[in-house]
């Protein structure tokens, strides 16, 4: 892969405690753009937001429409849209069917921010109790973006970094404290 | 670097974005529909999605499959524009109109509202109804369009799924309704049915917002989830449009996570809530914000 860009994150409902570690961990000055996907039962993610703004090294910001991934901040997929990027490094959203049962749809923002970034982009896939986001990360490879996966053996719910391995496989399977280390020295120059 | 995995084959971007491109030219040389100007993400996602479900092995064989069936146009049309919404969606929009839009509504001997893009026409029977109870529906005037005949048909009919019907009488009891639900449609089966006579005041015709100009004098237009899937300048010349069908001081609905950021025409606009995009036409009219 080529230096990395972008980040793109998916969890599913439960995996807040998850992202406010890797968050936690990673280092101030990384100057990629961050896009997260996280499943939530909520109306609005303004909770979820602040609560991971708490945690964070970098800010935390809801994904605007149109607005394009900025590096150095964490850009979270609102509720009830999937989260898009664009060929031109913007976001877009839609209200097409759920995607994985789910949307926002972490396959959806996966599938295309890796048409977006090509062979520079990370995709990981945290703690999940679904399918969503193995398609996603399938994509991602077959563009030459790495793949990161939180080790089944220890997230929360297995089912969706299990489904991940199986079938997008991943350049590395890690326990959730070693991730943000790994980002840290992909990423910094 | 620790492979767990082989590398999956890569995919030909360029070669899939040729096809998607010629697809999109078939489309507008053949049939006059045009979605050059369609965020292309989005577009682009429906378009793989729909020559799956065509059974089609490559948009390429969809795209000659499209240009020597005619028939097949329809079909085509509703897989590019997959209307997906619910009665009331974010209740807190419905309950603002009643509150707060409805009164200046009042104020007119004649009310005409303009619901572009109705889709499956579930916020058209949602704005029918809270238009009744707010006992304005009689000197209403609803124009509900879309681009795609499947959709207009849908909405006419009125038929949902029942298993939506929990959340969407929840919606209705947050917007601010003062019945139940249930007393606006009949279950059958796996289905519901929205009352006709909540029909009795709306024209559903065909209009593309791409292409079609004014065709009306509205106080208030709704477009909800629909500017969400066009480029920039599309976006702009569709506000251009809204604009220069408002009368002075008529309003302007949105969904809830639109950007205004990128469209001059924006400019025409004063919220009334910024947050639940609720704009009004003319310049700082009487909105707060």
């Amino acid at each position: 892969m080529s230096a990395p860009q972008a980040i793109v994150v998916g969890c599913s409902a439960g995996g807040l405690t998850a992202l406010e570690v890797l968050f936690a961990g990673l280092d101030p000055a990384l100057p990629q753009a961050i896009a997260v996907c996280c499943h939530t039962g909520s109306s609005t993610v303004d909770l979820l937001c602040e609560l991971l703004a708490e945690h964070a090294s970098l800010p935390v910001t809801e994904a605007r429409e149109r607005e394009p991934l900025q590096g150095g901040v964490i850009h979270v997929a609102p509720s009830g849209y999937h989260l898009l990027v664009e060929a031109d490094h913007r976001f877009s959203l839609s209200v097409d069917a759920r995607v994985s049962f789910a949307r926002p749809s972490i396959d959806v923002l996966f599938d295309t921010a890796a048409e977006a970034y090509r062979d520079a982009l990370i995709g990981i896939v945290l703690t999940g109790a679904n399918r969503d986001g193995a398609e996603g990360l399938s994509q991602i490879r077959r563009h030459g973006g790495l793949a990161i996966v939180q080790d089944p053996a220890e997230a929360e719910s297995t089912a969706m970094p299990r489904a991940a391995l199986d079938l997008a496989g991943a350049d590395h399977c890690l326990p959730l404290a070693a991730i943000a280390p790994l980002i840290n020295r992909l990423c910094l120059p | 670097m620790n492979e767990l995995h082989d590398a999956v084959p890569a995919r030909d971007v360029a070669l899939e974005d040729i096809e998607i491109d010629l697809f999109v030219r078939a489309l507008k040389l053949r049939y006059g529909y045009d979605f050059s100007q369609y965020a292309p993400a989005s577009l682009k996602r429906r378009v793989l999605q729909l020559a799956h479900t065509q059974d089609a092995a490559t948009v390429s064989a969809l795209t000659a499959r499209l240009l020597h069936e005619p028939d097949l146009l329809q079909g085509v049309l509703a897989g590019l524009s997959v209307p997906v919404s619910e009665m009331f969606r974010d209740p807190e929009v419905f309950r603002t109109l009643r509150e707060r839009v409805f009164p200046v509504l009042a104020s007119y001997p004649q009310i005409n509202i303009w619901q572009a893009g109705c889709a499956h026409g579930q916020e058209v029977y949602s704005l029918a109804i809270l238009l009744e109870e707010a006992g304005l529906y009689e000197r209403t005037q609803i124009y509900a369009t879309d681009f795609n005949e499947k959709a207009l048909s849908h909405a006419q009919e009125g038929i949902y799924p029942s298993k939506e019907a929990r959340l969407w009488s929840r919606n209705y009891l947050a917007a601010g309704g003062s019945h139940s639900l249930a007393d606006y449609y009949s279950a059958r089966y796996e289905y519901i049915k929205l009352d006709q006579r909540l029909r009795r005041n709306v024209i559903f015709a065909n209009h593309n917002l791409v292409t079609d100009d004014v065709f009306c004098e509205a106080h208030l237009v709704l477009c909800r989830n629909v500017l969400i899937y066009f480029s920039d300048p599309l976006q702009d010349r569709t506000l251009a449009l809204f604009r220069d069908s408002l009368v002075r001081g008529g309003f302007l609905c949105l969904g809830t996570r639109e950007s205004l950021d990128f469209a001059p025409s924006a400019v025409d606009f004063t919220p009334l809530d910024a947050a639940l995009r609720i704009y009004r036409l003319g310049a700082r009219a009487s909105g707060r914000d």
